[in-house]
Parts: C-alpha cells; structure tokens; sequence
C-alpha cells in the first residue's frame, strides 16, 4: 500500500528532471526493484496507472520495472548466492547463517524516454 | 526520443530524513526505538507494562502512530508518559519527516524515545525513521510463519518480543520452531518472551531497554556532545 507514496516520489524526481532537460511529455519510466525491498510491481504499476492522469506529462507514459534478486554474501567462506524466493539466509556451501546481504534492497528510477518540445 | 539515465533512489527523500533525525537523537543522547508489528499484536499493551516498569528509572515519551484514532496515545498518557499522537489518515506507515515534526512537539528532556509505528508488517519495514533500534512484536495467536511471510522485517529487527506467552497453551505456536526459523532469518535478533497481560517478561526487557539506554548515553558523552 505504500507504493503509492513510492510512485509519487519517482514521478516528482522524473519532472524535476524532465524539466531540466525540457521534455515535456515522458513515455516510459524504468524502475530498478529488488526483491528484498517490500515493493510489489503490480502494484507500483496499479499506483503509476490512477495517478498518471493527473498529470498531462505521464498520460501516455508506462512504467517498466526491472526486479533484480537478493544477493548474498558469507562473511565465513566468501560464497556469493543469490535468494529467490525462500528468505533462508544460510550460506549453500558451508551452511553458515552469518550472512551479508549485498543486494537486493535496490529501489530507484533507471531512466525515463520522453520527448522534447 | 530522448532517453534520461537517473538513477535516483525512490527513498532518498525519507533517507535523507531519517540520517537528520538519527545526527538529532544522537546530539540529545536519547535512544530511539521503532516498535513495528501486525495489527493487534499487543504492541501498546507492551509500552503500557513497559512503562510501570521504568517508571523512576528512565524518562520515556511515545510517538504514536495510528490510521485515525488517539485511543493508544491516551493509554500512554494515562501512564504519565509524555506522547505525541500522528494521525496518517488511512496511511499505512511513519516516514521520517512526520517523526522529525512530532519529535520536535515533545517538550520534554527524554532518554528514550519509542515510536509506535502503524500495524502493519509490510510498509513500515520499508522507512527508516532515524531509529537506533528496530524492534519487532509477534504475538503467539498470530502463528509461527509470521518471521517467514515478513522477511524484511524481522532481518531487520535488532529486538523480537514475543508476546501472549500467557496464550501459548491454546495455540498452536512453538517456540522452537520459532528459534530455528531466527538462526536462518535473523540469527543476531534479541528475543524475548513475554506477556503483555500478565506482565511475565517485561523485567528482562526493560533490563535490556535499560542497558541499550546506558550505552547510547555512554556513546553521546564519548563524544562530547552537548
């Protein structure tokens, strides 16, 4: 549920942007995810869809997002893994659970495609 | 076509707000808690037993998180503790800057400040406030999944309560099975066991809450700091 305040700050920094670069209509807004953070694309994209017509600019828009996995890393054998879906933080290797996770809580706008006047 | 590479973090804002309050508390000294959970978990019951409890020995105020009401924020004041309410108005979590605005509103030399997030274990694990301490309540009528459906939120939490101990025999819950879902999860967490009715657990708690107190201020004077 809060990915509404989540979309409202990726559409204020795309216009504060935008405007820098004066592109006045914006077609596609790509977003970086990770799975680790409580984001949930669907409903990032239902939140982009009721506020987008608001705001002549995003009208047409459409949001693309990109999810990237949780990744972790062993602190005793220096094993890289990654978690999909099963929040187990151990280690496949040599089973520790003293683990450092490295990625995973990305949350930021890519880049957007507009036009300019 | 123009194509604008930004890189911004969506949460940059709140992050940028969170680290102001965490320089502020860490100026005053006073040790700043997040107290995050499902809706009906017992998290105002816990401050209410953990206020008799440090009642004389720690000076203690709430900020208090709710959707519309100041029913919790009245149980607070009821013990004599200063308190803040914030009303989200059907928002589903704290961010810093409404912390920032209701910390400023406490007129009262505090050692520790516990905010009372809104209940709800998906978005409030998202936004850091600037606290010291996360602190994560599951209540045994609640289940042994909760750990394993939120993962972010009990990663995060330095402090697992456990509370409705009292409540254990009509349950399902195992505490065991609880203990070997942390090692994986969150091996480092604090967990206590307690029951916010009986008061059973509360004094390990506050101990521990006491000591956390000792060492920030400890922390604070290190530095010199006024």
């Amino acid at each position: 549920m809060h990915e509404l305040a989540l979309v409202e700050s990726v559409m204020s920094a795309v216009k504060i942007s935008a405007a820098e670069n004066n592109i006045n209509t914006v077609t596609r807004i790509g977003l970086v995810v990770g799975r680790f953070s409580n984001a949930i694309p669907e409903s990032l994209e239902f939140a982009f869809e009721a506020l987008k017509t608001d705001e002549a600019m995003f009208c047409n828009a459409q949001l693309f997002i990109k999810q990237t996995p949780v990744v972790c890393r062993c602190r005793q054998c220096g094993r890289e893994f990654t978690i999909e879906r099963d929040f187990r933080f151990v280690c496949p290797d040599c089973q520790s659970n003293d683990i450092k996770i490295t990625g995973g809580r990305e949350l930021y706008v890519d880049y957007y495609e507009g036009d300019e006047d | 076509m123009v194509q604008v590479n930004l890189g911004t973090n969506i949460l940059g804002a709140n992050d940028l707000l969170a680290r102001q309050n965490r320089n502020l508390f860490a100026s005053k000294g006073v040790l700043v808690l997040n107290l995050m959970s499902s809706p009906g978990s017992g998290k105002t019951t816990i401050l209410e037993k953990t206020l008799e409890e440090l009642q004389g020995k720690v000076r203690l105020g709430v900020i208090e998180g709710d959707l519309y009401t100041d029913r919790d924020a009245k149980r607070i004041e009821n013990k004599g503790a200063p308190v803040i309410q914030i009303n989200t108005q059907g928002g589903c979590h704290l961010d810093a800057d409404m912390v920032a605005k209701s910390y400023q509103n406490i007129d009262a030399e505090l050692d520790v400040v516990v905010i009372e997030n809104v209940g709800n274990l998906v978005c409030p694990a998202e936004f850091d406030l600037g606290e010291d301490l996360r602190v994560v309540v599951l209540s045994t009528t609640e289940g042994n999944d909760k750990p394993v459906k939120y993962p972010l939120a009990f990663r995060q939490a330095q402090v697992i309560i456990v509370n409705k101990m009292d409540l254990l025999p009509y349950t399902d819950f195992n505490t065991n099975r609880l203990s070997h879902d942390l090692l994986d999860l969150n091996p480092t967490a604090q967990v206590f066991f307690v029951s916010g009715r009986t008061g059973e657990g509360i004094d390990e708690w506050c101990e521990w809450l006491l000591e956390a107190v000792e060492n920030k201020k400890a922390q604070h004077n290190d530095h010199g700091q006024e």
